[in-house]
Parts: structure tokens; sequence; C-alpha cells
């Protein structure tokens, strides 16, 4: 069943940079799809545009049944430094209404979810970076959201860090449900987590080649040593580079 | 205590020894150069005097910094919210900034009682260095934090309260520091106006009619209070400052 569908969309920043033109792209519920590109191709906008903080110049955005809870990750943590782990994961529960008491089962439920539970009363800086990441998706999972966005959110972590990482969204999306649209310029983790890969091409951005997954979405570290996945590298690395040349 | 910590007071009380040395030694007389040793003494047999002195310019510098704060984050606030407004009072603002006080006292004292010029004086100063760092503040915050709270469809007041607030609280306590300094000059600049016309009683007062007596003791007993006061209201602001900060700005943890 499709969850949103982009249709044309268009968008000029006000200095005149062509972001993005006659993207179409349809996601169904429940998928994991990666928008991978070369920075600056405008996958960024595109999030951005379907979390609504961009607004598209044409086209269309459409939502299946009815706009869904959103939960966005952004490349840094952007924790609110002033306030502890706690305070961080309830802060869209406090925007919308819930009373302190009866957000704490729920921010605890998020925090345990991402390996948080004993931090939730330290401050962000005496957080690592993954662990500050881990902070963020808390925060973004704890309104239960039916579409999660994450926008490079592993890009300026070490590479075992991102790895863990990984899997643990992975586990996240099959225990939650959720839809995830996940922006990337890494060909190797884009084939790790989804279940389907847009690979868009340089300014103005849109969709070159779509490369779909053929394996199950529970996947452990074996499946990086696995033919679907070496198979869905080598595409999305041919479809990039014919991407870029073409560009 | 470290050496490096004990270095400015060895110094500070090395250079009262020298000044003391130099006093006897060339036999500098009182009204020109009193040495530190009668500036204690007579700081001791004028202390009901200059302590009610001090306590008048004290309570002046707090009120003005108190009026300071209050007006100039409430206007910082209203500046953030409807930049037309910013717009049409910042030049005020601005223009009352870069009038030299000095030069804007004897007027205020015209129109004003000595205390309540002083007052405005003090003020005036201290009020610009609040308003410019916490509007600053406001308009410094986190794009990505922005785009959450909007996200999540935070209100105004919501992000005023739960982000940009929290946010400019550096740059305003930055602004509050320097505005501590500065209420303390421009009541003694007022002082020193309000006491040429034969008003006041603050320190600086003390220090013109001391001046008009040829009392130099008085005057750098009085000095010495001044001096003690800028740093005492110093120390004070950035307690309050690592206090609010210490736990997550950077400026706070590095000294801590």
């Amino acid at each position: 069943m499709t969850l949103l569908s982009l249709s044309a969309i268009g968008k000029t920043f006000a200095n005149g940079t062509r972001a993005l033109d006659h993207l179409d792209l349809d996601i169904a519920g429940g998928e994991f799809v990666s928008l991978l590109g070369p920075s600056g191709c405008g996958k960024s906008t595109a999030l951005r545009i379907i979390a609504g903080l961009e607004r598209a110049d044409q086209g269309k955005l459409t939502w299946g049944a009815s706009k869904p809870d959103i939960g966005f990750v952004f490349q840094d943590p952007t924790l609110m430094p002033w306030a502890n782990v706690f305070d961080n994961v309830f802060l869209p529960l406090r925007l919308k209404g819930v009373a302190r008491a009866e957000a704490q089962p729920k921010i605890e439920a998020a925090l345990a979810r991402v390996g948080l539970a004993d931090f939730a009363q330290h401050m962000p800086r005496e957080l690592s970076g993954g662990m500050k990441m881990r902070a963020s998706i808390a925060r973004a999972l704890v309104m239960q959201p039916k579409l999660l966005l994450m926008d490079e959110p592993f890009a300026a972590l070490d590479e075992i860090t991102r790895h863990r990482l990984n899997r643990d969204l992975l586990s996240l999306q099959a225990e939650l449900g959720m839809t995830v649209i996940f922006v990337t310029h890494s060909v190797y983790e884009s084939a790790f987590l989804s279940s389907r890969i847009c690979v868009f091409a340089p300014r103005p951005g849109r969709i070159v080649e779509t490369i779909h997954v053929a394996a199950p979405t529970a996947r452990t570290e074996e499946f990086r040593l696995s033919g679907p996945y070496l198979e869905a590298c080598a595409k999305a690395s041919r479809a990039l580079e014919a991407a870029m040349e073409g560009a | 205590m470290s050496l490096t910590r004990l270095l400015p007071l060895v110094v500070f009380l090395g250079l009262l020894g020298a000044w003391e040395a130099l006093v006897h030694v060339q036999s500098i007389p009182a009204y020109v150069l009193p040495a530190p040793s009668l500036i204690l003494t007579t700081l001791r047999e004028d202390w009901a005097l200059l302590s009610a002195s001090l306590w008048v310019t004290l309570r002046i510098t707090a009120l003005a910094l108190a009026l300071a704060t209050g007006i100039g984050v409430a206007l910082a606030i209203l500046f953030a919210q409807w930049t037309w407004l910013e717009r049409s009072f910042f030049p005020l603002a601005v223009i009352l900034q870069v009038t030299p006080i000095i030069a804007i006292a004897p007027l205020l004292l015209i129109y004003l009682d000595a205390e309540t010029a002083v007052l405005a004086c003090a003020f005036l100063v201290a009020f610009f260095p609040i308003l410019s760092n916490t509007a600053l503040g406001l308009s410094s915050t986190d794009h990505h934090l922005r785009d959450l709270f909007d996200l999540y469809g935070a209100s105004g007041w919501q992000q005023m309260r739960l982000l940009r607030l929290p946010s400019a609280l550096p740059y305003f306590l930055g602004g509050l520091r320097i505005a501590g300094g500065l209420a303390l000059i421009g009541a003694i600049a007022a002082e020193i106006a309000a006491g040429a016309s034969g008003q006041g009683a603050g320190l600086a007062y003390r220090i013109v009619e001391a001046g008009y007596r040829l009392n130099i003791p008085r005057m750098f007993a009085a000095l010495a209070l001044i001096s003690v006061a800028g740093i005492a209201i110093w120390l004070v602001l950035d307690f309050v400052n690592r206090a609010l900060l210490g736990k997550w700005h950077d400026s706070a943890r590095q000294r801590s």
C-alpha cells in the first residue's frame, strides 16, 4: 500500500540553484528506501520536502491514507546541549503537550531500544558520537512514527559504530514496522540497509536508477559477504558512476 | 594553592610594597601621593562615610543592571519575534550607546533628581550589551534544531521558551558580564557629574568632594572601594555564568 507519492517534484532555491527536477518516487508502507547520490544532488532536499520542512515549486506530494507521524534524524545528532538525554528524547512529546509523568514510560522504552537506558540523566557532551546519534534516534522513535526520515545520520561516525548502528536500525525497523527513507552517499550502507536503492543524478536531482535488493530485511553482518549484497553494491556503484559521468 | 594561582597576589603585594617604599624613601607628601598604609588607615577611619557611599553606588549599580537586564532581554525577545520592530528601534539603541554618557549626564541632572539621573546613566550604558548580545543569541539558534521544532509543530512561544532562550543564554551572560562593569562605570561617571554640581552621595561624589578639600588619601580610599566593587561584581557574574553554563557550555567548562 502506497504511503507517499512524489510526482514531478521540482525545487529551485532563492539563489537560483535547481535542486530537484521531475522527481518521481512512490514509497510503500514498511519499505526501507535509500536515496543514494553524491553530495549536493538534492536528496536531502527531497527528504525535507517529504518532512514538510521545504515546499516544492513544482509537482505534488500525496499521502496514502493520511499523513503519518514522522520522525526525523539529521546528519548531526542535533541534541539540545543544555538538556539531558531524557529531556532531549522528551522534546517531541512535550511539544505535543504530553505531561512528563505520562511520557516517562515511552521515553524509557525509546532509550532502552537504542541501548541508552542507563544514560537518561547524562548531558549530551558526556556521550560519544555514536551514543549521541542513538539519543537522536530515540527522540525520533519516541512518537512511534510510521515514517522515519534519516539524512546521512551515520556519515560522521567511525566504521565500527556505523556498522553497529546499521544493524540496530534494521532491528528497530523490523520491531516497529516503520517505513524508512534513508539518505546516504555510501553505496555499501545503502546496499546493507535497503529493500530499494534510488540512485540520484547530480544537480538538478532526479532518480536515474532504482535497484531492488533481493534479500530479506532481517540482516546480520554475514549479509555483507552474500551474493545479493555484493550484487546490489556493484549495481549501485555502476549506476552512481553512470549518473556522475552523465552530469 | 599552586604557584601560578599565587602569582597575581605576589605581584600585587610587591607593587604595593614598592609604592609604600617609594613614598617613604622620597618623603612624598600625602597630598601628592599617600602611601598604601595611609589609604588603609583612611579607609578604617572614614569607614562610616565611605561605606554609606559604597552602598549608594552599589545599590544604583545593581538596580541599573536589573533594569537593563529586564528591559534588554524583553526588547531582544520582541525584536526576535518581530523584525520590523528591531529595524525601527535598534538604531535608537545604537544612538544611545555611542553617545558618551559623560555628555548625557549633565542634561539628565537638569530634568531628574541626582539619584534618578545617576540610575538612568548607569542603565543606559548597561542596557546595550545585554540587548545586542541577547538579540544575537536569539537569532543564532541551530537551524537543525529549529527544523526539528517546526517538524513537531512547536508554537512560536514553545520555540522561544524551549529553544531560542536557552540557546541565547551564553550570549546573554556574556553581555551581562560586560554590562556589570559598565553599570558601575556609568554610575561613577554620572556621580562625578552630579558631584560637580554639588549633589550626590555615592563613592564618586566622595572622590570629587575629597578633591575639593585636598583630602587625597580619602580620594584613594574611595577609588580602592570602587575597584573592589568592580571586582566583586565581576566575580558574582562569573559565578552566575559558571553556575548556569557549567554543565553544558564549553566557555564555562574550560574554566571549571
